[in-house]
């Protein structure tokens, strides 16, 4: 299958010739594919945020290119735009971007900017605001008398609402309670199935970066260092240490087993756990 | 991008310029200014370019830093001197033709106010680059403290100056992250009608506002919470003195003002 995103040899530097200059992104490649769920780690100013920023063409590379169907996204003006279009971006604390008056009208911001009818605005904007669990009552209502979660989710909707094919998400979680958290991620979740939309997540929880996605992106010092599925990823659970990285509770606890001499094959979910160690403990009762 | 602006940004640094009292910064840019505006010859702009001169050479700043700084005046300093150049009347006329006529008066009156606006603000840049804004308006407070005599709130006032430099940066930091999530939802700045384009900012304003509110009201809390209640009985964790470099300066500067005078006495 070919993929939907290609970035290739990405280099971004900022205020290059000044002598504030700064590299942010060295020589990043990677290709995402339809329908999968990618996380992006990394530890904070690796580069992470401005990666995304590639993405849908709000930074323009140094050198290298992000090319969305074989075509690069600065070919021209119209493509660079079109782009935005196709690649969902929420920012981290989303909702500090809201501006309208009612929670309909914000969401209803970006399909009015595609330039859609009237129609086809109203049916995306109440399926977004569905698909993040916010009620009919709730569309009417200013976005400023919500509370933080609630806030987060109209943001989020906002940009679902263009009905992007890839949706990229910059620590969709941060700042939420426990309750809040687990929406948000199955929204998330919903909107990929329901559109089999590629969806890429900058995530400082490994715990959420292990269960939820199919492949993990590591990025290290403007580098990307990884590239993998979660197996892949969190069985080299030192060298992720050793980058300052976190890996998911689970995993370290099993580490920690290896290290004792158990003999535990290494998992990062908390289902891989249960079996492994009914594994272990039949082996041993036989 | 936003970020890129410098001006009146602190560089921070150790030179004598970095190091000198910030009252005698102020009164140094005071009296080059009075230097300034009393200069009218060649000489006596000689004279004060090589007062700014050395004060750039000694701060260590560099002249690329500064000369950077003044990009976004260029278009006022196009329309002074054009001004000037064509509407300044006099005796010895250089060129004449259609209704414009441009005489020797005027291309020293234009030559003398482009230099003179190109002075002015290198020295404001030199002291905002050499001092940084807290020193900045703790010498300011000092300096204006004679007015609380008269009931001024002088502390109250510096304190809010403080508070606006302090969160110019943060501001345009704030500015360009908006920017960036509004341009992702396909809002479109760059091109379109004038009213199209004023429309196109409340998108940004709003978000703008209701986080500056925002901050303004955390600070408050922040600052309560350290017990702050205005300026009686505060006292300063800096003490401001001035040594000998100070009044070093200090006598400079009263130097180029006397020589400045005396020069535009002799009318040169």
């Amino acid at each position: 299958m070919e993929p939907i995103l290609q970035v290739e040899n990405l280099h971004h530097i900022y205020s290059a010739g000044t002598p504030f200059e700064h590299i942010a992104l060295e020589d990043v490649s990677f290709c995402a594919h339809r329908g999968e769920f990618i996380g992006i780690i990394g530890h904070t100013g690796s580069g992470k945020s401005t990666l995304v920023q590639h993405l849908n063409g709000l930074l323009k590379p140094t050198s290298g290119s992000v090319k969305l169907d074989g075509v690069d996204i600065w070919m021209d003006k119209e493509t660079t735009r079109a782009s935005r279009f196709r690649v969902g971006l929420v920012f981290q604390y989303p909702e500090y971007q809201l501006f309208e008056e009612t929670v309909y009208k914000d969401i209803a911001f970006g399909p009015k900017n595609m330039g859609l009818s009237q129609e086809e605005v109203d049916r995306r904007v109440r399926e977004a605001a569905d698909l993040v669990g916010l009620t009919e009552e709730q569309l009417d209502v200013s976005p400023f008398d919500l509370s933080g979660g609630q806030k987060r989710r109209v943001a989020i909707a906002g940009v679902i609402a263009m009905e992007p094919e890839i949706l990229i998400l910059d620590e969709p979680t941060a700042g939420l309670d426990p309750e809040g958290r687990a929406e948000v991620l199955s929204n998330i979740e919903n909107y990929r199935k329901a559109k089999n939309a590629t969806i890429m997540m900058v995530s400082h929880s490994m715990n959420d970066a292990a269960r939820l996605t199919d492949r993990l992106l590591v990025m290290s010092d403007s580098r990307l260092v990884m590239d993998g599925t979660p197996m892949e990823v969190f069985s080299r659970g030192q060298e992720l240490l050793d980058m300052g990285l976190d890996i998911p509770d689970v995993t370290r606890v099993f580490l920690h087993l290896q290290k004792m001499g158990i003999p535990v094959k290494a998992v990062y979910t908390r289902e891989q756990a249960v079996a492994e160690l009914l594994r272990i403990k039949e082996a041993a009762d036989a | 991008m936003l970020k890129d602006i410098t001006l009146g940004q602190y560089f921070p640094g150790v030179s004598v310029a970095h190091r000198l009292d910030p009252r005698t910064k102020l009164i140094i840019l005071i009296g080059y200014i009075v230097a300034l505006f009393s200069a009218k010859s060649w000489i006596s702009y000689g004279v004060s370019f090589a007062f700014l001169a050395s004060a750039i050479a000694v701060s260590g700043i560099p002249v690329k830093s500064i000369v950077r700084g003044m990009k976004p005046l260029v278009m006022i300093l196009v329309f002074t001197g054009l001004l000037n150049l064509f509407f300044t009347g006099g005796e010895t006329v250089l060129l004449s033709f259609w209704k414009v006529t441009i005489t020797l008066e005027g291309l020293r009156r234009a030559i003398f106010m482009v230099l003179r606006i190109l002075m002015l603000i290198s020295g404001t840049f030199l002291l905002t680059y050499t001092t940084s804004p807290i020193s900045l308006t703790d010498g300011l407070e000092s300096l204006l403290s004679p007015l609380k005599k008269i009931h001024l709130p002088v502390h109250e006032l510096s304190m809010m100056m403080c508070i606006a430099l302090r969160f110019i940066p943060t501001l345009i930091e704030e500015t360009d992250k908006i920017m960036s999530a509004q341009k992702a939802r396909g809002a479109n700045f760059e091109t379109g009608k004038l009213l199209d384009r004023v429309k196109a900012l409340v998108p940004i304003l709003v978000p703008l506002f209701i986080s500056a509110f925002r901050r303004a009201d955390e600070l408050a809390t922040a600052m309560e919470c350290r017990c702050y209640q205005g300026g009686d009985g505060r006292t300063k964790m800096k003490l401001l003195r001035l040594c000998r470099n100070d009044y070093f300066a200090l006598l400079l500067t009263a130097a180029l003002i006397a020589v400045v005078i005396l020069l535009a006495g002799f009318s040169l």
